[in-house]
């Protein structure tokens, strides 16, 4: 197990006020929520930021991982020393933040698993607390192929469960979910009861979020495929047909003759279509112009701009 | 697939009820009707019987509530930034294809 300094995550002194402390927290969730940060370790971060937060906005976990001292650094090995934690009372506490479902090892074996968090409706019944599992909101990345053609995909998932002594733990659990063909980046897929557990209540749910993977050759705009495609002059000036790229093979491209430089071409039905919607492919043309090396081909341009009255700027 | 799990794809196609946004979202109908008033939603439909959300709605939703809850910000707030957030998916993709297109 790692230590975690969890000032130094929160960018605060071991004498940072508590007001000092939140006002640090308020900013970096801000700044790494997942839903404003679209960098891939935002999530990770907020997660992090959320559990130093859980520690040291909580007056007797602060003073329980203070008496650590100075003495660990962030990735050490660590073992708490017995009876680490006497005197202290460990209240269950509810942060509620989206997405952090699981917190690191280090805390849940120095603070015993955070406060089970609810939804919405934790109701007292008669036979105690109950409560229906978190949802579980996750990304899931997939490619601009798998989404063409369909497919399917395992996925591991760190659940919360409620282990031995009521205990939380974090515990992987893998799910094949399908892709179904046509699926695009923003759409979800709700899988019911894949969510937490809950406690005397019926699991959350799991949404999952389609994130598309970069592409080499390929951009995405919702179904849309757009390509850039090199040509050389006498291609665009002649017209050509040209074997172009697109998620279903080389297709033939018909390239009209006087064509110009970002000339958009559109390959009907070949972007991402569902059952009922349909997505093109567009291609852009870059032209390319082949640099004058030998004396002849600086002959070739040199009466080029002879024959040609043309002038770019004009 | 696990064969006991309910599979449910939010796509072009999905239209869902006043009902089923508050149970997906775990909302009640009060807070989808602020979120109404307030311009973060349009759902199409007259009166809250009919009314029907997109895909694109329930993102809204979510992210909404996300925003309310774990930054504590009030609902003109969370709408607020998430108007600045879809315009900026917007700049981002403009010039992702420009960087393609360059």
């Amino acid at each position: 197990m790692k230590f975690k300094d969890y000032y130094e995550i929160l960018g605060c002194a071991k004498d940072t006020s508590q007001d000092d402390i939140k006002k640090a927290y308020r900013r970096l969730a801000r700044k790494f929520h997942p839903d404003v940060n679209k960098n891939p370790e935002a999530e990770e971060r907020f997660k992090e930021i959320g559990e130093a937060y859980e520690v040291l906005n909580d007056a007797e976990k602060r003073k329980a991982y203070d008496r650590f001292g100075s003495n660990w650094k962030a990735g050490q090995d660590f073992e708490p020393p017995p009876g680490w934690d006497t005197g202290f009372d460990f209240h269950q506490t509810r942060q509620g933040y989206a997405g952090a479902h699981d917190f690191s090892d280090f805390f849940e074996t120095l603070f015993g698993g955070r406060g089970f968090t609810t939804d919405t409706d934790p109701h007292v019944g008669p036979r105690g607390f109950m409560s229906r599992g978190q949802d579980i909101h996750a990304k899931i990345e997939i490619t601009l192929e798998d989404s063409y053609s369909g497919s399917s995909r395992t996925i591991t998932l760190n659940k919360t469960v409620l282990g031995q002594g009521n205990r939380l733990i974090s515990h992987p659990s893998s799910l094949n979910v399908t892709l179904p063909r046509g699926i695009i980046e923003g759409q979800q897929i709700r899988l019911e009861g894949q969510g937490s557990p809950g406690m005397n209540g019926p699991s959350g749910d799991l949404f999952l979020e389609i994130v598309f993977a970069r592409h080499p050759l390929f951009n995405v705009q919702k179904r849309d495929i757009l390509l850039s495609l090199p040509v050389a002059p006498w291609e665009a000036a002649l017209g050509a047909i040209i074997k172009v790229p697109t998620l279903g093979g080389l297709v033939d491209l018909k390239i009209p003759p006087n064509s110009q430089n970002g000339k958009r071409l559109r390959l009907k039905g070949r972007g991402i279509s569902s059952k009922s919607q349909t997505g093109d492919q567009y291609i852009t043309l870059i032209i390319m112009t082949p640099p004058a090396t030998t004396q002849q081909q600086k002959a070739l341009y040199e009466q080029m701009s002879r024959l040609f009255s043309f002038n770019p700027r004009n | 697939m696990n064969e006991d799990c309910s599979y449910t794809v939010f796509d072009e196609s999905t239209w869902i009820s006043l009902s089923e946004v508050c149970r997906f979202c775990r909302v009640d109908h009060q807070h989808i009707q602020e979120m109404i008033q307030e311009g973060v939603l349009a759902p199409t439909g007259t009166s809250p019987q009919d009314w029907r959300f997109g895909v694109q709605e329930l993102k809204r939703i979510q992210i909404t509530i996300r925003l309310q809850q774990d930054l504590g910000v009030n609902l003109p707030g969370a709408a607020l930034a998430l108007d600045l957030l879809e315009e900026l998916e917007l700049l981002r993709n403009l010039t992702k294809n420009l960087d393609i297109a360059g």
